[in-house]
């Protein structure tokens, strides 16, 4: 039976029904670039002034945010300024980025979602983003399906939470602390004991020791086919959490690593010292700042640049192209002089450093560790981001990612209750949270297995197919 | 490796040769375990006795399960991570007909009884068989020129959505079979069939042999022996070449994940009765369980499914039970896990299977 692959053109319709309207394909693709834009800002505004401002009510910040949306998209920057013009757009958009703990709160309510999220919320999307474009690495570059991810984030966790808090102090018979050691921590006092390395320093530190038993374990996996080693990680995915639970008295010696069921508290803050405080003016400790929550924030959008950036300069590195060869054909890679094993460990190392450094990022956020947050479902909710925003694209996945860690956070709950009170029903939403995740996996693996922002060459491989290529057609 | 090159002009140079530490490893590891087992029958015979018989028992459960994973991967070499949950559904469907349709409870006469059970058994099975083959027709059909992890990843979409299905309907705590008077499944018989050195064998975990049995043979006969048996078996050889040999193939895969639901299906009626309660996320962790099972015997091998699955039982519940030095429930997930990696890292094939074209 010979395996037709169907060309997807998911816009097809659209065109058939705009080309009795004489707008063909063509035609519209004659026209400049700034006047297809325009075109297209003009459909959005006519829908927001005429369906969505008389259900919804006006707003005077609904109408500034699409005042910004067509300043920045219409005039077509990247095109007109030449180089200076392709960094303009991404300043401006990581402008309003950074300044979004300003105004959040004068934004308007997003039609049956709710409000925009809150700055909290925000520090959660984004060590999402964070880890979804680690995890985007090993299964959208290299192509490797990792079932297991919340095992690396477990790792840094972990390794953070372990050497950053009281838990090594032990106690002298009189009850005092037994041992102290602290390095650039901020804020700890000899008396509670324990390890206390400065968060900066756990952040690399969790990265590197994940990227390591990352490596560990991947050297005798990953010479597996592809849904075998999906199986492995799931079990690592699945061993390390029961050690992290079982861990406080390991082998029966009573050495306690992980403090068992609940989890390491009362990790150290993270923060800069007194004395970049008094002279540079940075913060010296987050958790006693006014506005905490805002400086996590910033954080985390310099983690998720740095992460963004890496991505993107690995993707077309040597390395990256070596990723990408084995995505698309393991054995031609291999014929080609790509050494498997290595490049394979590698982006495995590479998923799992970043996974780590967002576990020990999301462990400082929430001060501790717990062994109920890693389990399976984790794992499952960061592949759905990479393949909802588009496997393989840093961009979708960022997007993707976004916005199911939204929803996760908020958006859920916030959707709920519009529904309850719209339609006279009463659900609870957010239970079925992994149910609605599944029917998202569902819909977009048959209708769009690319993503909602493909990457381009990824897309190619769908609808043109990697494998048994016919010279000729046979069948026309 | 060149034994049949007999001509050799120059005699070769010597090559190093390694040893190969993978086996000694290997047998040192079933060593320490036969050690370990002979060392807690000797100490604690009860106790070991005990557990023998609750692994067989649980370990024949999990064979109705691993075989649905060994037939669907033998023949799509998929796996259905959806199956798990087919098997809960089948649990709870039980339990509704148990309790609600048929309202069994203690001192039902025989005649009556075991009708209703068999009856209670073949809808739970057609049920399961549907819900099976309806995951194959919208998740994985549409799919099947797709590369090989598409699939895998809507496998496990579909696992979400039937366990949302059990919780919606269900709720999300256990659901207990709840028969009324004096406890769980009391409508089965409780006495005690043998009894060896003071350890009980009861009736309702010899129900459990009893009802595997059959259905284990009768299936073994559907594969080897019939004609619907042969598609199967040709399509899991070659599906292009059994196309052109006149097999409908889409039809011998829908009835492949039918006949996987329906083991389903019977597995959660004995699980329903056996252990007589199950909550909606259970099915996922138990099939990884029997999915363990299938790779152990030799994934896409029917016997090797049971063998499996005996295995994975009996570890389990030595491990959960036995005094000297066992590293106790805590860890029992863990352990099968364990199982599962070392098996695919040091040998893909399983105990008895051969069939791995590429595994490793």
């Amino acid at each position: 039976m010979p395996i037709r692959v169907r060309p997807r053109t998911s816009s097809a319709p659209l065109w058939a029904a705009l080309s009795h309207a004489g707008v063909t394909n063509e035609r519209w693709l004659a026209l400049p670039l700034a006047a297809r834009r325009a075109a297209i800002a003009a459909g959005v505004g006519l829908l927001l002034l005429v369906v969505f401002a008389p259900i919804f009510g006006f707003d005077a910040s609904a109408f500034v945010a699409y005042g910004v949306f067509v300043v920045l998209y219409v005039p077509s920057w990247e095109r007109r300024l030449g180089r200076l013009g392709r960094v303009v757009l991404p300043l401006a958009v990581l402008g309003l980025v950074v300044a979004y703990p300003y105004y959040n709160t004068k934004l308007f309510t997003i039609p049956i979602l709710g409000p925009f999220p809150d700055v909290h919320t925000s520090v959660v999307m984004l060590i999402f983003v964070m880890m979804a474009v680690g995890l985007n690495v090993v299964v959208g570059y290299a192509g490797l399906l990792d079932l297991g991810y919340v095992a690396f984030y477990a790792i840094g966790a972990y390794t953070a939470a372990v050497l950053a808090s009281t838990q090594f102090a032990g106690q002298t018979p009189s009850g005092a602390a037994k041992r102290f050691f602290a390095f650039g921590a901020v804020g700890v006092d000899k008396s509670i004991g324990g390890i206390h390395i400065s968060i900066w320093i756990l952040l690399v530190l969790a990265g590197v020791v994940t990227s390591i038993l990352g490596m560990l374990i991947g050297l005798p996996t990953l010479r597996l086919r592809g849904d075998y080693l999906a199986i492995v990680t799931l079990g690592f995915g699945e061993i390390l959490p029961q050690v992290a639970r079982n861990g406080n008295d390991l082998f029966g010696t009573g050495f306690n690593l992980t403090n068992g069921p609940q989890g390491v508290t009362s990790m150290d803050a993270i923060g800069f010292g007194n004395w970049l405080h008094k002279h540079v003016g940075l913060p010296a400790n987050y958790l006693n700042a006014a506005n905490s929550d805002n400086l996590y924030f910033w954080t985390a959008i310099g983690l998720v640049l740095i992460t963004i950036f890496c991505s993107l300069r690995l993707r077309d590195s040597r390395l990256g192209r070596a990723w990408i060869a084995i995505r698309e054909d393991e054995t031609a890679a291999a014929a080609m002089g790509v050494p498997l094993m290595r490049t394979k460990t590698l982006a495995y190392a590479t998923g799992a450093f970043f996974g780590g450094v967002a576990g020990a990022y999301f462990a400082e956020f929430t001060t501790g560790a717990n062994p109920d947050s890693f389990d399976f479902h984790f794992s499952v909710a960061v592949l759905v981001m990479v393949i909802l925003g588009g496997i393989g694209n840093v961009w979708g996945v960022l997007v993707g990612a976004a916005f199911l860690a939204y929803l996760d956070q908020a958006g859920l709950a916030d959707t709920g209750a519009w529904l309850n009170v719209h339609l006279h029903v009463n659900i609870d939403v957010p239970k079925y949270e992994f149910g609605i995740f599944g029917i998202i996996l569902l819909l977009v693996m048959l209708f769009r297995p690319n993503g909602l922002l493909p990457e381009a060459r990824r897309k190619l491989e769908f609808e043109q197919g990697v494998e048994d290529q016919p010279l000729y057609d046979v069948t026309a | 490796m060149s034994e049949t090159t007999t001509v050799t002009l120059a005699a070769p140079p010597r090559r190093l040769r390694v040893v190969n530490l993978v086996p000694a490893i290997g047998l040192l590891l079933v060593a320490l375990l036969v050690v370990w087992l002979g060392v807690n029958l000797v100490k604690t015979p009860r106790v070991f006795l005990d557990a023998l018989l609750i692994g067989i028992t649980n370990g024949s459960v999990y064979a109705l399960v691993a075989l649905g994973y060994t037939l669907v991967y033998g023949i799509l070499e998929l796996i259905n991570f959806a199956h798990g949950d087919v098997f809960m559904l089948g649990a709870m469907i039980a339990m509704t007909l148990i309790t609600d349709v048929f309202s069994l409870h203690g001192h039902v006469v025989w005649y009556v009884l075991w009708p209703e059970i068999l009856a209670a058994l073949a809808i739970t099975m057609a049920a399961c068989g549907l819900i099976n083959a309806t995951v194959e027709r919208v998740a994985y059909r549409p799919l099947r020129g797709a590369p090989r992890l598409v699939p895998l990843i809507t496998a496990i979409a579909a696992s979400f959505i039937l366990e949302n299905i059990a919780l919606a309907t269900k709720g999300s705590n256990y659901v207990s079979l709840n028969t009324g008077t004096s406890g769980a499944a009391d409508f089965l018989p409780q006495s005690t069939v043998f009894t060896i050195d003071g350890v009980a064998y009861t009736w309702p975990q010899l129900i459990v042999v009893l009802i595997t049995a059959p259905v284990l043979f009768g299936l073994l006969w559907l594969v080897q022996r019939t004609k619907q048996g042969k598609a199967m078996r040709a399509t899991a050889q070659d599906r292009e070449a059994a196309a052109m040999m006149g097999i409908d193939v889409n039809r011998t895969i829908s009835f492949t994940f039918l006949l996987a639901g329906a083991l389903a299906g019977a597995a959660g009626l004995i699980y329903a009765v056996y252990f007589s309660s199950v909550r909606f996320d259970q099915g996922f962790q138990l099939g990884l369980i029997a999915f363990t099972a299938a790779v152990l015997g030799g994934i896409g091998n029917l016997p090797g499914a049971v063998l499996g699955s005996i295995l994975i039982g009996l570890i389990q519940s030595f491990n959960n039970t036995l005094n000297w030095h066992s590293p106790g429930s805590n860890w029992t997930q863990s352990i099968v896990f364990a199982i599962l990696i070392l098996i695919l890292v040091f040998r893909p094939s399983g105990l008895l299977g051969e069939r791995t074209p590429e595994g490793g």
